[in-house]
């Protein structure tokens, strides 16, 4: 065997010992960015080989713990790839706009700057009273930060510049109080957000969703899972709903995609037809 | 002692970066049969012209790398603005959205490590021009993992402080004019 099919080896075997032991499942994750996360977390923890990891794994709740901040994805920014958000106020809210009650899950949420850039823009919309917005991750510490919604200042200018690029028409600082080095978002935008624990790799469905977010999470994944994704997606979303992605993300794996269709391909933001495509009805008819 | 198989090239490159890969990529040949990775450090905001442009410059096909597409030869990759790009084992891509390397998203850090990890001895790592020293833990993965290395001669580049940084390493196989690099790549088939 050859030095490299050893690690390979080492690091499937780190992952099963993660899924059996506390549940947390990232065999399906893309290994390469899996493999790198492990590495860096080696130097870290001053280990040389990744099956030394199994032991300390298996036996101590607070190297698991560890591990598993390092193995989440929290990269995020208030209104990331602004172009999206100016796409979704433009051609998306017209529509939501005709529903009494709108229903919005944004999976993989991390520390939630996008779920308050997505409110805020609910909220200069008239659209945000009506709204009900799942926000989940499978990451209890982000989740928190999230409902905190308490983030470093020195963002801040960037952000302004992004929520005007896309397609804020007030001014940014009145959604948030400055605090020492902090900002602290404005508790209104809070109301009509729940934020809760949520795995795409083994949890369910949330029913009857009008919009579905989940920017820069599928990357991540194997094709497998992603499919796993999409399909839970598609079985949360009505149709007319809307699926929106990452910049790099698209279906073009996926066998339900000739269900949807693009309404801005660039911003990766997708339509669910209303009517189904015709099954194949030759067989006995 | 086995015999060396060459799989595929990754190529890192920064500052000056545009003109460096035109002059390298125009003369390869059409039947050039091995995969080519890219990660040029781009403006975040960017969009994928670079792809665009070099496509009509070389014979090869270059497009910008899609998420867990099939790496196939002759085809250049380019990792697109504000991803890295990872090489998985079974030779596909992966991107990623993980905190800037080196202050770069995307990192030739990050893409010469997975890399070594997938084509290990099979692997060409190539410097390029550029103001950063990203790139210079990588080309030393690779260098470990049996690959070959290359720098760009840094009196010949436009900015010498990236190939520098990566000969300074030790780990560097061939300092070499992009001529030289082109040309010998040319010559190699998979």
């Amino acid at each position: 065997m050859k030095k490299s099919e050893i690690e390979e080896l080492e690091l499937r075997l780190l992952l099963d010992a993660m899924y059996h032991r506390y549940g947390y499942d990232f065999r399906d994750y893309a290994r390469a960015s899996v493999e790198r996360r492990a590495r860096q977390f080696l130097g870290k923890a001053g280990l040389s080989t990744i099956s030394e990891m199994i032991p300390l794994l298996l036996h101590n709740v607070s190297f698991f713990q560890t591990l598993i901040r390092e193995f989440s994805i929290t990269v995020t920014e208030m209104f990331r790839d602004p172009g999206v958000y100016r796409v979704i106020k433009e051609q998306v809210f017209p529509v939501l706009q005709t529903y009494p009650f709108i229903k919005i899950w944004h999976a993989g949420c991390a520390t939630g700057e996008e779920v308050y850039s997505l409110a805020i823009l609910l909220q200069e919309a008239g659209l945000y009273t009506r709204a009900t917005i799942f926000a989940t991750d499978f990451n209890d510490e982000a989740l928190e930060k999230a409902k905190q919604g308490i983030y470093h200042l020195e963002n801040i200018k960037q952000c302004t510049i992004n929520y005007q690029k896309g397609g804020g028409s007030e001014s940014f600082s009145q959604y948030y109080q400055a605090k020492y080095d902090s900002i602290v978002m404005d508790k209104t935008l809070r109301k009509n957000i729940t934020f809760a624990n949520h795995n795409l790799v083994t949890d369910q469905t949330f029913g009857e969703m009008h919009l579905v977010l989940c920017r820069n999470v599928l990357i991540y994944f194997n094709k497998t899972l992603q499919n796993r994704a999409l399909d839970l997606f598609d079985d949360s979303l009505r149709p007319g709903g809307f699926l929106c992605l990452g910049n790099k993300e698209s279906l073009l794996f996926w066998d339900r995609a000739k269900h949807y269709e693009a309404v801005e391909e660039s911003a990766r933001v997708f339509q669910k037809k209303y009517q189904p495509e015709r099954l194949n009805m030759t067989n006995g008819y | 002692m086995k015999e060396k198989k060459i799989k595929a090239i990754a190529v890192g490159v920064s500052a000056g970066g545009l003109k460096a890969l035109v002059e390298l990529f125009s003369n390869l040949p059409a039947d050039f049969s091995l995969p080519i990775v890219v990660t040029q450090h781009l403006h975040p905001a960017d969009d994928s012209y670079l792809a665009t442009l070099l496509d009509r410059i070389t014979l090869l096909k270059v497009k910008e790398a899609i998420d867990k597409e099939t790496i196939k030869p002759g085809v250049i990759y380019l990792a697109p603005p504000n991803y890295h790009l990872l090489i998985e084992r079974k030779e596909t891509i992966s991107l990623s959205s993980d905190e800037k390397v080196n202050f770069s998203r995307p990192s030739i850090d990050v893409m010469f490590e997975s890399a070594a990890n997938t084509w290990g001895a099979g692997l060409i790592g190539i410097i390029l021009t550029g103001a950063s020293s990203d790139g210079a833990k990588g080309i030393k993965i690779i260098k470990d993992a049996g690959g070959l290395t290359i720098a760009q001669d840094p009196n010949t580049a436009e900015y010498s402080m990236m190939p520098q940084a990566a000969i300074d390493t030790g780990a560097i196989n061939n300092v070499m004019s992009l001529d030289e690099i082109g040309k010998f790549i040319s010559s190699l088939r998979r």
